[in-house]
């Protein structure tokens, strides 16, 4: 898919991101929105998948760790027909697969069950092993949310991959600095980022993770490392595409109120 | 005869490695220990070594069970269920991936190395989560009869298996069923049910009270999840009394899935031998299994209160 395309996706995954979590009077708009041009490049462009065969053996697969991303993974599921847009407005409700936090085998191209942040990379260095010894070339995309990162377990997988040498992983770090508290670095710093990475054995890419353009040459340079894992450390905005939900630490687990609801439909979908 | 667990624990894993490519194993700096590198052994490719970092090898392993793999893995009792308690809930139970945690060194009896090694609350934490099956085996035959029916069994279970060599009771080369429990010796007076190395200790507390002219029923429960609730049923129907016996704190364990099941069942007097809510200490293991209760003559004093308060209610 093209560039303006994906955009285009990228900005109805938010729109989507903003009425289902309306729609459920809860949710995690803020790092759902700045994962959402990164998810958008990875579901179109990226990732070898098919919607009509979930469990294709040589399918890429794509974990969030960041499982309380779940609406903007939902969105980017139905949007790439593994199930009805018209679900997405049952996010949270009783008796619905889409549940506040991702699980496996509840929805089509769910690959695991995540929302205790610290786990998904170790789950996906799990998957990416099996790769290695069923001798096949997906390729495992995990997503990392920055606060995350404070989690020792993430650290023990990270040791694990390079000493495996997991070159079929691909960790994506969506940094956009806050969680829920306020700022990563005044509530436990992680920087310095790329060099905690490379002192793992990591491959590392730091890219900007709102312009299309920058995001796929980002999961192409992927391809020039031939041994090790790679993460790409995606600068991002919590609450991207929605001015007053921008960097504001507030949106990380709050949904709009009507008025806010009517303010953010109106610039997105003026992005569209 | 003697045997210890974790030797056939690691044999009939060397079966596996023959036999089933689809089964890998995991383990946390401890194979030698737990046994596992018997399978590393036949089996390199398909063992991983994790290091000491138990979250993650949780994660990993269901990583790799959604991926087909039928995974095992291994370390000590404390570790493998405490360390990563809510890795496993999340990772392996909730989505019923198929993960075999198989701890070793579980129980007082690890010994000398002391209450941090000592696992004494795993049966507990592991059979509170959903989905979970728990496995306790009487002996060394059981525990690799009981390995077997693990990799055929799609799902979560856990299984604790000892350190030291444990009594022989049962026959080798039986198939082992899980949510089965089995009647070792019929009795009609009280009902002894005992799990893990506890199983030998209740048949010898029998063979004391048979001199005493008491005919205790001894039942091996080797699953205590799901708890074999008809086998419980029919023989305390019986007895009307019971005494259960667990080398595991009797908060949580065999004592106290038999107490709930029975609870709802039938008013019987029922005395639980289990660690005491108490941590545990270094030490020869059969002087902490003295220390701690863990006794033939403990059993067969809690039979012999058990039958009275069947006999004349409350009153001493």
């Amino acid at each position: 898919m093209d560039v303006e395309k994906i955009q285009r996706i990228a900005n109805i995954l938010r729109l989507h991101v903003i009425e289902m979590t309306v729609a459920a009077s809860s949710g995690h708009p803020g790092g759902s929105l700045s994962a959402a041009d990164i998810v958008a490049v990875l579901y179109f462009r990226v990732m070898r998948h098919d919607c009509k065969n979930p469990v294709w053996a040589d399918r890429d697969r794509f974990i969030l760790s960041k499982g309380h991303a779940a609406p903007v993974l939902y969105a980017a599921l139905a949007e790439a027909g593994y199930f009805p847009v018209d679900d997405l407005k049952t996010l949270r409700q009783l008796g619905s697969n889409l549940q506040g936090h991702p699980v496996y085998k509840k929805i089509p191209g769910v690959e695991a069950s995540t929302g205790s942040l610290g786990q998904g990379l170790s789950i996906a260095c799990g998957i990416a092993l099996a790769g290695k010894i069923d001798t096949k070339n997906y390729k495992v995309y995990c997503m990392l949310g920055d606060g995350e990162l404070q989690s020792g377990q993430n650290w023990e997988a990270a040791m694990l991959a390079s000493n495996y040498n997991l070159n079929n992983l691909v960790a994506i770090v969506d940094r956009n600095r806050l969680q829920i508290c306020g700022d990563t670095e005044e509530i436990m710093a992680i920087d310095p980022l790329p060099e905690k990475w490379l002192s793992f054995g990591w491959n590392v890419i730091e890219s900007d993770g709102h312009n299309i353009n920058k995001i796929i040459a980002a999961f192409e340079n992927v391809k020039t490392f031939r041994t090790g894992p790679t993460v790409i450390i995606f600068n991002t905005v919590k609450g991207k595409g929605v001015s007053f939900m921008e960097n504001n630490a507030e949106f990380h687990g709050k949904v709009c109120n009507k008025d806010e609801y009517a303010r953010a439909l109106t610039e997105l979908k003026r992005l569209i | 005869m003697k045997l210890a667990q974790r030797n056939y624990y690691g044999k009939a894993l060397t079966e596996l490695a023959k036999t089933r490519r689809d089964v890998v194993v995991l383990d946390a700096d401890i194979a030698k220990s737990t046994k596992t590198s018997e399978f590393q052994k036949i089996a390199p490719d398909r063992f991983i070594e994790v290091g000491i970092a138990e979250q993650n090898m949780i994660g990993v392993a269901s990583g790799l069970a959604i991926s087909g793999k039928t995974v095992f893995v291994s370390t000590f009792a404390v570790f493998a269920t405490g360390r990563c308690w809510e890795q496993i809930r999340l990772a392996v139970a909730y989505p019923k991936n198929n993960v075999k945690i198989v701890s070793t060194h579980a129980g007082i009896s690890v010994g000398e190395d002391g209450a941090s090694h000592q696992g004494l609350e795993d049966i507990s934490i592991m059979r509170s989560i959903p989905n979970m099956v728990v496995i306790s085996p009487a002996d060394a035959y059981e525990a690799y009869s009981a390995t077997l029916a693990l990799a055929e069994y799609k799902g979560p279970c856990y299984m604790r298996l000892g350190r030291g060599v444990f009594p022989i009771v049962t026959e080798e080369g039986v198939k082992f069923n899980i949510g089965k429990a089995k009647v070792l010796r019929e009795g009609k007076d009280i009902t002894l049910i005992g799990t893990g190395q506890l199983v030998s200790t209740c048949l010898d507390a029998a063979d004391v009270l048979k001199a005493r002219g008491i005919n205790a029923e001894v039942i091996n429960v080797s699953t205590i999840k799901p708890l074999d609730t008809k086998c419980i049923k029919d023989s305390v129907s019986k007895t009307r009394c019971v005494v259960t016996a667990e080398e595991h704190s009797i908060i949580g364990g065999l004592g106290s899935a038999v107490a709930e099941f029975l609870l709802g069942e039938l008013f019987v007097p029922l005395i639980r031998i289990g660690t005491n809510d108490t941590f545990g200490e270094s030490g020869r293991a059969e002087d902490l299994m003295k220390k701690y209760g863990l006794t033939i003559e403990n059993i067969v004093k809690a039979a012999e209160i058990s039958i009275f308060k069947k006999n004349y209610g409350e009153a001493k």
